[in-house]
């Protein structure tokens, strides 16, 4: 033994593997050979109008009537444009369509579309696309998951449950250039709703053409500001300028790709070491060393969504348990939440509609303008009217999906509620599709964490959530007042009386209190200072032809 | 030898057909389903869905069907990709798991034996000290640690390779992921290599053969490599499973366009097609690994007799 531990024998045991090494496939071989000159990357040169983002999951699909999810949604903004499209701070402009006139009765809406409108492909983009495309969004063998979006059009909802044809859709090509569009009811939110990718045009031709496959490099005709230059399949999806584009003189950036990436810090790390210009969001528990560091690049603007906690209305302790929640309610001390743990300059909420919403007045709990010993106080004595003492504490238990951010703060409301009434408090964590699931079914959850980001920019979108018969009323709350109030609002023309009806129904709604909002939330990114255009808005929609690169 | 083969590869597919059932099952007990979203979507739109996806029709008759589609070789559409089907997303993905895996591996067993076998033949020494001390470090390193150490070290601060991305398989790309995939299994096979080298050396037959007069050279690489080698070959199976297991991890932080990045997005989305391809995808890549290492072992070891 010890005569082998020399270095000769060493020596050949290296040459032995060498022999082998090199007898392994080619390609391996090239792959291993340490060539310094190969690893050096190819950096875009400094002024080129290229923009690489950072766009979360992978899209599920670019095929604008069966999109949901913000990845899908802010690429197809670039590929396809609707009647109406958005300013960068999101108010709305004619995008396809050039002019509209409404109905004095609010129900009948009719658009020209643009002369020079043109898909990718050269050819007019005309009032039969907008036809074609609107009844295959509501046709139900499209399998289209947001088509209700479109249930205010002439018997959308009866197409959609297939108790009507298509062709009964109220959505008709006048002429060539001209559409007319007609409501069950006036809709005031309706011209935002065309911004919504379920309305976007789709081309004929390539869909009969190519089946699912239509949405494809090479296949997909488009009519935005960019046409599909590629796409693979979990590594990113790229876009070129679309030169057939009516206003492709006033877009800058030649070309624009979207990474899919899923992990916040893999994602900041890529943005620190510049292979991405734009982030889709950041890693919260890194936010003190963005502060610190990447101060000037992080961009946070209110959004329009709102973070809470849900109360199960339909079982005990909680059913007819009105002062039970409010006092639960009143001893959460939102601004800690939104100093120390969220940290990015969200509002602590005390209502239920984000304030961001427009034409509408912010309604908010009758204890906001009570100091914090105040609402103790008050929320003690209702704990107490409620049948709980010290003695004879609430057991309960918060359900919330797994992730860091909602463990933090269901922490730190356990403990409010332990310290300020003694409750105990169960966290319970589950997987996502867990947890919906077991919310949808309303029978093993107390309190549960959720948010709710808006569709459209009006109250309507966060009021309906609370309807009693809303798929998503999670909640199970039930007001006959209530809903008569909404269904008062979705049939008022005027909209200063409508925006009465909305105001008062989220008074009655908060005076019942099912549910406990948290905060407001932001959106929040990391953008490169040669990155310019970005303007923040409510709905975080954001569109690459509004942007341009500097030298740098 | 050939009648070996066949009858283990006619004994895997009562194998296959019960990972098949499993998983098939399995996925659909988990609570919640492909089209679950935290906006619940009204009964019409799910009833036309789940016509299309046809999970409106009876468990066992939705097993039929798919076990008929998969004898044929499709897996059907993805739920969640709607754009692909499943046989095209694990085309696109499993070149680029297989040539990380692959390059990984064959790192992990050329260098591991090496550093392995110069351990044995330096034991004891200093060399063989640090050489043991980093193959502990590199097993005991998780890479979902190592990974994201190493960006920072060579993307974010030296700026040498790029933190992530695929970039149709650019060498540098390569790079920083195969390092982290090959780590973990060069330690494991160096330690292997080096305990299985120490043992053979120290047998009687490597003694006669030095009596004889042979040379060093001789006796290692003709008498004492192909013994030591066969623990590391036996662990062959379990390595590559590994490295399946590795890249799922791997691929999601350097966001790279491979197989395992769609099996975990597919389980979190209950993207039934996706995963049930991808498990019969993975048992057959296993059982086929399996079976030419077991042939492979034959052919080293004359004492293995196929019955």
């Amino acid at each position: 033994m010890t005569s082998l531990t020399n270095p000769k024998n060493a020596t050949n045991l290296v040459i032995g593997y060498l022999l082998i090494l090199m007898s392994c496939s080619s390609e391996e071989a090239i792959e291993n050979k340490p060539n310094l000159n190969i690893i050096g990357r190819s950096i875009s040169k400094s002024s080129d109008q290229v923009l690489r983002r950072g766009n979360g999951a992978e899209p599920q699909t670019l095929d604008p009537h069966k999109a949901e999810g913000v990845p899908s949604s802010n690429i197809l903004r670039d590929l396809y444009e609707g009647l109406i499209t958005e300013a960068p701070d999101g108010r709305l402009l004619p995008g396809a369509a050039q002019k509209w006139e409404i109905s004095p009765a609010g129900t009948v809406y009719t658009f020209q579309i643009r002369q020079d409108a043109r898909w990718s492909n050269g050819e007019p983009v005309t009032a039969q696309d907008f036809v074609y495309s609107f009844r295959r969004s509501v046709n139900p063998a499209t399998g289209s998951k947001y088509s209700q979006i479109l249930s205010s059009i002439v018997n959308a909802e009866d197409i959609i449950t297939g108790a009507k044809s298509v062709e009964t859709l109220g959505v008709n090509a006048l002429s060539t250039h001209n559409l007319e569009i007609t409501l069950k009811a006036p809709t005031p939110y309706f011209l935002g709703l065309l911004t919504h990718s379920t309305t976007y045009p789709v081309y004929q031709p390539a869909i009969e053409k190519y089946g699912r496959k239509f949405a494809r490099p090479g296949n997909l005709v488009s009519n935005g500001a960019y046409r599909l230059n590629g796409w693979v399949v979990q590594s990113h999806i790229s876009l070129e300028r679309n030169s057939e584009y009516w206003n492709d003189s006033k877009t800058a950036i030649d070309k624009v790709t979207y990474y899919v990436v899923e992990d916040q810090s893999a994602e900041l790390r890529r943005y620190r070491a510049g292979e991405l210009d734009w982030t889709e969001t950041i890693p919260l528990g890194e936010i003190a060393w963005i502060r610190k560091n990447l101060g000037d690049e992080l961009k946070v603007s209110p959004y329009l969504g709102t973070y809470y906690y849900g109360f199960n209305l339909t079982k005990p302790p909680f059913k007819d348990h009105r002062a039970l929640r409010v006092a639960l309610s009143m001893a959460i001390d939102r601004e800690i939440i939104t100093e120390k743990i969220s940290g990015l300059g969200e509002i602590p909420a005390y209502g239920w509609v984000p304030p961001a919403v427009s034409d509408y007045a912010a309604q908010s709990f009758q204890f906001k303008s009570m100091k914090r010993q105040q609402r103790l106080a008050e929320a003690k004595k209702l704990y107490q009217i409620s049948g709980y003492s010290e003695k004879n504490p609430l057991h309960l238990e918060l359900r919330y999906n797994t992730s860091e951010n909602h463990k933090k703060i269901a922490i730190a409301v356990a403990a409010m509620w332990k310290k300020e009434l003694g409750v105990t408090t169960k966290l319970v964590n589950e997987e996502w599709k867990v947890f919906l699931k077991n919310r949808k079914q309303k029978q093993v959850t107390q309190v549960f964490r959720a948010g709710w980001i808006g569709d459209y920019n009006d109250a309507y979108t966060f009021a309906e959530l609370m309807y009693s018969n809303h798929g998503i009323n999670d909640v199970g709350y039930r007001n006959p007042y209530y809903d008569q109030l909404l269904a008062q609002a979705s049939l008022e023309t005027q909209p200063s009386k409508r925006r009465l009806l909305l105001e008062e129904a989220e008074r009655v709604l908060l005076s019942d209190c099912p549910i406990i909002p948290i905060y407001f939330y932001v959106s929040k990114s990391l953008i490169k200072p040669y990155v310019r255009g970005f303007v923040g808005n409510v709905m975080d929609h954001h569109y690459t032809k509004h942007f341009r690169i500097l030298e740098h | 030898m050939l009648a070996y083969i066949v009858r283990r590869v006619l004994g895997a597919i009562p194998t296959m057909f019960i990972l098949i059932t499993l998983a098939f099952f399995l996925i659909r007990i988990a609570p919640g389903g492909p089209f679950d979203l935290e906006k619940k979507l009204p009964p019409q739109i799910q009833a036309n869905l789940d016509r299309i996806y046809h999970l409106d029709e009876s468990l066992l008759f939705q097993f039929c069907r798919y076990f008929w589609n998969i004898i044929h070789c499709d897996f059907g559409p993805s739920f969640q990709y709607q754009d692909y089907g499943v046989n095209e997303l694990i085309r696109s993905g499993f070149p680029v798991s297989l040539s990380l895996g692959l390059t990984a591996m064959i790192i992990a067993v050329f260098i591991g034996c090496l550093l392995g076998g110069f351990s044995a033949l330096k034991q004891n020494t200093f060399i063989d000290h640090v050489f043991m001390s980093v193959a502990m470090l590199g097993i005991a390193i998780p890479n979902f640690v190592l990974a994201p150490l190493l960006i920072l070290f060579f993307a974010v601060n030296l700026d040498w390779f790029p933190a992530g991305s695929w970039n149709n398989g650019h060498f540098s790309h390569r790079v920083l992921p195969i390092i982290c995939l090959a780590v973990p299994q060069l330690a494991y096979i160096a330690r292997l290599m080096r305990g299985s080298m120490i043992e053979v050396l120290g047998s009687p037959y490597i003694l006669t053969a030095r009596a004889k007069g042979l040379s060093d050279t001789i006796i290692i690489l003709r008498h004492a490599l192909p013994p030591a080698i066969l623990p590391v070959l036996s662990y062959f199976g379990p390595a590559v499973a590994a490295i399946i297991t590795g890249s799922v991890v791997i691929e999601q932080i350097f966001g790279l366009p491979g197989v395992g990045r769609y099996f975990v997005q597919g389980a979190l989305n209950r993207d039934y097609t996706l995963v049930m391809g991808i498990v019969i995808f993975y048992g057959t890549l296993i059982i086929g690994f399996n079976l030419i290492v077991d042939v492979l072992y034959g052919v080293i070891d004359p004492k293995v007799r196929y019955r």
